[in-house]
């Protein structure tokens, strides 16, 4: 079955949606990152959607869940780029996407997991990323 | 109102979602809708694509390029078989969903449309039928 792939860069897993997906491909991608996140101890994940031309309840919901589950396995998820029409079109759909954190690209979405890592998370120790 | 082209496409599984996204992108392009009216409308017919597969058991969607005094729209007119809606006004309503979803495709259709219309009598299936104009 195709599949989305998931990079791992610096520590963190990088996610790049370069398709219009399908649900089923989506839930994949939700599943497959769960795991990746989980299996590989990486404390932040990047999803970068620049690439999609609309996010509708379904996509919304799902990068509300991976933001939801990477929070239960101790790793931040910032979805970035979103196009500003797509920004426009989420908010009058009445998704507002609580708990998803964004940023305009991927060297600040980047920069923003770096700091939150820096600024503390104490208590754990640092799992190596495999 | 005239019709200056018309396509139907079937509405039966989530391919048919992407597949529909796309054609009403390229009616949408054609039209020279503004790249947030393209991506209201996509996000709109995906919303309703979606609720006649998983709530309607699959159906159709006529996509059609209107035109009326002077001006220029898009009119998709989807329709299935499943049991129609019940209580439509609660359907309509943000945050309701029978099947565990967010509940803000009915309702965030009509925000991103110009026009909303919904026959949904029990036993006839549901037609939604929604125009963005240019
Ligand atoms: N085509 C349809 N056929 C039957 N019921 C529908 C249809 N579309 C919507 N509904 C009903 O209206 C409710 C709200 O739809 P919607 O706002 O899209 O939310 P969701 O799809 O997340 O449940 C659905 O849960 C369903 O009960
Ligand atoms: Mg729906």
């Amino acid at each position: 079955m195709e599949r989305i792939p998931i990079l791992k860069m610096s520590g963190f897993l990088l996610v790049s949606i370069q398709v219009d997906m399908h649900d089923q491909l989506a839930m994949q991608l939700q599943d497959d990152l769960t795991n990746r996140i989980a299996t590989s101890g990486a404390r932040g994940v990047l999803i970068d959607i620049s690439a999609l031309e609309i996010v509708d309840s379904f996509i919304g919901r799902m990068l509300a869940n991976i933001a939801a589950m990477s929070r239960v396995l101790d790793a931040e998820t910032v979805v970035v780029g979103m196009q500003p029409a797509v920004a426009i079109t989420l908010v009058e759909l009445g998704m507002s996407m609580p708990g998803v954190r964004t940023a305009l690209d991927v060297d600040r979405g980047m920069a923003l997991l770096n700091a939150s890592r820096a600024a503390g998370d104490t208590g754990h120790d640092d799992v190596p990323v495999s | 109102m005239t019709s200056l082209s018309a396509e139907s496409l079937p509405v039966e599984t989530s391919e048919h979602v992407v597949s529909v996204r796309q054609a009403v992108r390229r009616r949408a392009v054609e039209l020279g809708f503004s790249l947030v009216d393209q991506t209201k409308i996509i996000t709109a017919a995906s919303e309703l694509a979606r609720n006649a597969i998983q709530h309607g058991g699959g159906g159709e969607v006529i996509i059609e390029t209107i035109a009326l005094q002077g001006r220029r729209g898009l009119r998709l007119a989807f329709a299935d078989r499943g049991p129609g809606i019940a209580d439509v006004a609660r359907a309509m309503t943000d945050g309701y969903s029978t099947a565990g979803g967010l509940g803000l495709g009915l309702s965030g259709a009509k925000r991103l449309s110009h026009e909303f219309a919904i026959e949904a009598a029990p036993g006839t299936g549901t037609r939604v039928v929604i125009v963005r104009w240019k």
